[in-house]
């Protein structure tokens, strides 16, 4: 990329020629700004992506996005060529650096599309109006006797026709449009968008021919293994390396230092005793061999099940008011016909990408390179920068593909690692976690309690809601003794309730981090709709209704709640995707024996979501035998797409209902691997079934995660609705029922 | 030690520890990285490599049991494999494609052995291969549309 040319700031988008015969466009323009402002410098303005169009037609389009499975290369890529009147057999795919100009990079938060889809519309069509300029003026007649189509432009006076890739001196020569002059095309008139496009990656995936971090070879390179302290925060006191020495292939043993971040930023690393090797193998047979005296630190006491008593009784406690209350939840209750309670719980859990996390780094003096499987490139890269002083310009991050990502390749601790560890040996060097390392040493989504009451009247209608919750915040890992939820976590399902009750009320109690507290796949929303789903579940019970309509009776009549994004929420919508899957599912007919049916609802990402789970219990296990899902993501980008992150999300949901648990004992987890922190296999996958709401003309919103937090509780209300028990506690191999 | 390994009908020369599992002497002594790491104790699958012909988890067996077999690893082609690779194309299977490389050696070695596997032959053969992404349900509909394509070929 090192014809990429700076932009002024002033321009929407701008044209150069390239030493490769071709032409480069660069678009500065984004629907949310702050995307797209670089940090580095006000007075020039860095492109963030980029269109390239050859000499022989062939367009590479630039994925700013890291691509972790959820297919962001390829919905990207279709919107600009479709802008582009563009042939999709022209059309490939470049993976960009971490570099400011390209906007932010951070790929989390179900938000690429959401955030990027009108820009990159904008930058296609662009391209578009500067070939038809191009092309009008060869033939010397007016831009409007001029139509675009499927890599061509054509003369609708004289249907002649003139490929893109001949029009690439001209367009070089012509003006940028201005940016008010851009328009762009009708859905009626979408040729990719909305409609499905495979991965462009198929051919790659297939072969084993995709290069993952693990995958990246460097002339000359080794290879380390890092054992880290088993209780968090720990550190070496001493150790001893004769055994691992011996070991074929290791080179080199030492100590390295935990990195600790700056507060409010970063992720630093853990440090421990590192073995590198001329092969993965010996690093980790090394590794293993060490004898490691720890100092287990202020961690070494803690145990995850002691810590779930204490957060229940937390939460049976008052707590700190939460900002949104209405109304007088004690009066309501007092005045109910009946209230009900209850407390739930989820563990700790791991992402367990099926990549391990590793990186590939060459420190080099006054430059570092590295290749690795990052969700946020652009954190890496002034991560290295603070901790290893290195100018942030001579710092290149080349982003792979990532074998999975969940949220655990946003924190760039093992990039940190490899640069250390290549800065230390001199030469380059990938680090590999071994899967015991990624489930031990994590940045673990957050175990949670929380505690309901909710008072029903004599007609069935809740009066009253209390919800406390507790659960150590991800803003631990930035800035210690942070001990309760913050704002932005409780937002994700807690504070937005979209439920209409006169009287609310949220409470937040204390939940000290003891691990290291991270992001996962929706986040908070896996427990707040647990909680919800589940309690209204156990309302609808006591009150007699059926579970559906009890949800469509909460959620009240329609109305529209603006937030302070663009994205309001809109309780019709909200409705639909229930009275959808009710439909699918052939809600209310008669079941097979010992079979049940559960729903839950959920709002998240900005996207409307409902599952209808199918349960048959026998002999106390349960098996999941269908889960039918509709999601209204406003306009849907890739539709087959987004059914396969629906699918996923299923069975995402259901490895953390089934058997997702973290546990520490004496600061250390006690899950090892797979045969212990287990998964959904092929036996275990139920019948999926995805409906996608036609909501074209509706901005899009998440697809990657929402489909994650409505799993465990349909199946938990399934499990209700087939048994008459209640599960309140995840996971379910922790109650022996898989 | 100094030996010949036999992948994909090439023979590489090779200098590697005897107990060095066949999953790092292909990786990273060969340097096929199509073969993936994903557990390191037989548990994910994402490793699977044909041995002789049979499926075999290269994690969990040494390299010195490998002298003098065939290896056949997703860099490999068949005829079943092909039919698979289009079938996966057909059916849009892989979401990050990390696990994809033994899910397809897995199905390679399913329909080797069995001409039209059922449903539950399909739960049996690939239970094996842990997909975090959740592809269960194309990769099971992939096997079978790839046993069609084979049938309208005869």
């Amino acid at each position: 990329m090192s014809n990429i040319q700076k932009i002024d700031r002033r321009d929407f988008v701008k044209l150069f020629s390239l030493a490769s015969g071709g032409i480069l466009l660069g678009c500065a323009i984004s629907s949310d700004q702050k995307d797209f402002i670089p940090s580095e410098s006000k007075d020039v303005f860095h492109p963030n992506l980029f269109v390239h169009l050859e000499k022989n037609g062939n367009i590479t389009l630039i994925a700013s996005r890291s691509e972790m499975g959820q297919g962001i290369r390829t919905s990207l890529a279709s919107a600009i060529a479709d802008e582009l009147e563009a042939d999709w057999k022209y059309i490939s795919v470049n993976q960009a650096i971490g570099h400011e100009k390209y906007g932010n990079q951070n790929t989390d938060g179900s938000r690429s599309v959401r955030t990027k889809l009108e820009p990159m519309r904008k930058m296609g069509a662009t391209v578009k109006m500067m070939l038809i300029t191009a092309a009008a003026k060869k033939w010397n007649v007016a831009e409007v006797a001029c139509k675009a189509e499927n890599h061509f432009v054509i003369n609708k006076n004289t249907n002649e026709k003139i490929f893109y890739g001949d029009l690439v001196a001209e367009a070089s020569r012509i003006a940028m449009p201005a940016e008010g002059s851009i328009q762009l095309k009708e859905v009626k008139d979408f040729k990719f968008i909305g409609k499905t496009l495979k991965s462009v990656d198929l051919e790659d995936f297939t072969h084993g021919t995709a290069t993952y971090g693990i995958d990246v070879r460097i002339p000359n390179m080794k290879f380390a293994a890092i054992a880290r302290c088993p209780v968090t925060f720990g550190t070496v006191q001493s150790f001893t390396k004769n055994k691992a020495e011996k070991v074929n292939g290791v080179e080199d043993i030492f100590e390295l230092p935990r990195l600790l971040p700056p507060t409010g930023k970063f992720f630093g690393m853990l440090g421990g005793v590192v073995v590198v090797a001329n092969n993965t193998w010996a690093a980790f047979e090394g590794k293993r061999d060490l004898d490691i005296e720890w100092n287990k630190g202020a961690n070494e006491s803690f145990d995850s099940n002691a810590f779930k008593k204490t957060l229940t009784k937390r939460v049976h406690t008052t707590g700190k008011l939460v900002p949104g209350a209405h109304g007088n939840v004690t009066a309501a209750f007092e005045t109910s016909a009946k209230t009900i309670e209850a407390t739930y719980h989820v563990p700790f859990l791991a992402h367990a990408p099926m990549e391990v996390p590793n990186a590939t780094a060459w420190f080099q003096g006054d430059t570092i390179e590295v290749w690795a499987p990052v969700q946020d490139p652009q954190t890496a890269r002034s991560e290295l920068a603070h901790f290893f002083e290195i100018p942030i310009e001579n710092i290149t991050i080349n982003v792979t593909f990532l074998g999975g990502g969940f949220g655990r390749k946003s924190k760039s601790d093992f990039v940190v690692e490899a640069v250390a560890i290549s800065k230390k040996i001199n030469a380059p060097v990938q680090v590999v976690w071994t899967r015991e390392d990624d489930l031990q040493n994590s940045f673990y989504h957050a175990t949670s309690a929380q505690y309901l009451k909710g008072g029903i009247d004599q007609n069935g209608n809740v009066t009253g809601w209390l919800q406390r919750v507790g659960f150590p915040s991800i803003v631990s890992s930035f800035t210690p003794y942070a001990d309760y939820a913050s704002g932005f976590e409780l937002n994700q399902g807690f504070t937005n309730n979209p439920y209409a009750i006169k009287n609310f009320r949220l409470e937040s109690v204390k939940a000290e981090a003891n691990l290291r507290i991270g992001w996962m796949r929706s986040v908070v929303h896996i427990h707040s709709s647990f909680g919800i789903n589940s309690f209204v579940d156990e309302l609808a019970a006591v009150a007699q209704k059926d579970p559906i309509q009890f949800h469509l009776e909460l959620i009240g009549k329609d109305r529209i709640i603006e937030g302070k994004s663009k994205f309001p929420f809109n309780s019709k919508r909200f409705k639909n995707v229930l009275n959808t899957t009710a439909k699918m599912a052939n809600w209310g007919a008669q079941l097979p024996k010992n079979h049940g049916l559960g729903v839950a609802i959920h709002y998240s990402f900005y996207s409307y979501i409902a599952t209808i789970v199918e349960v048959s219990v026998l002999d106390k296990k349960v098996k999941v035998e269908n889960i039918w899902t509709t999601i209204d993501c406003g306009l849907a980008l890739n539709k087959d797409n987004i059914k396969n992150q629906l699918e996923g999300a299923a069975i995402f949901g259901m490895s953390l209902a089934l058997f997702g648990k973290i546990s520490a004992k004496e600061g250390a987890i006690e899950q090892n691997n797979f045969y212990d922190y287990k998964m959904i296999r092929m036996k275990d996958a139920p019948n999926i079934h995805i409906n996608i709401v036609d909501a074209m003309h509706e901005p899009p919103t998440g697809v990657g995660e929402p489909g994650v937090p409505v799993i465990a509780p349909a199946i938990c209300n399934a499990i209700f609705n087939a048994t008459g028990a209640r599960v309140r506690s995840l996971p379910l191999s922790d109650l022996r029922m898989v | 030690m100094n030996t010949n390994l036999s992948i994909n009908g090439k023979s590489y020369a090779v200098q590697v520890t005897k107990n060095m599992p066949l999953l790092w002497a292909i990786r990273d002594i060969v340097g096929l990285t199509g073969t993936k790491f994903g557990c390191g104790v037989s548990q994910c699958g994402a490793c699977s490599v044909l041995m002789n012909g049979k499926l075999t988890k290269s994690c969990s067996i040494p390299v010195a049991d490998a002298i003098e077999k065939e290896i056949f690893t997703i860099e490999g082609t068949s005829e079943n494999l092909e039919i698979l690779r289009q079938t996966w194309s057909d059916g849009n299977v892989p979401q990050c494609g990390y696990c994809q490389s033994g899910q397809l050696i897995a199905a390679t070695s399913l329909l080797d052995a069995i001409e039209k596997p059922t449903d539950k032959d399909i739960d049996a053969a690939m239970s094996g291969n842990i997909c975090r992404c959740g592809t269960y349900t194309r990769i099971k509909k992939a096997i079978h549309q790839a046993v069609a394509v084979k049938n309208d070929r005869i």
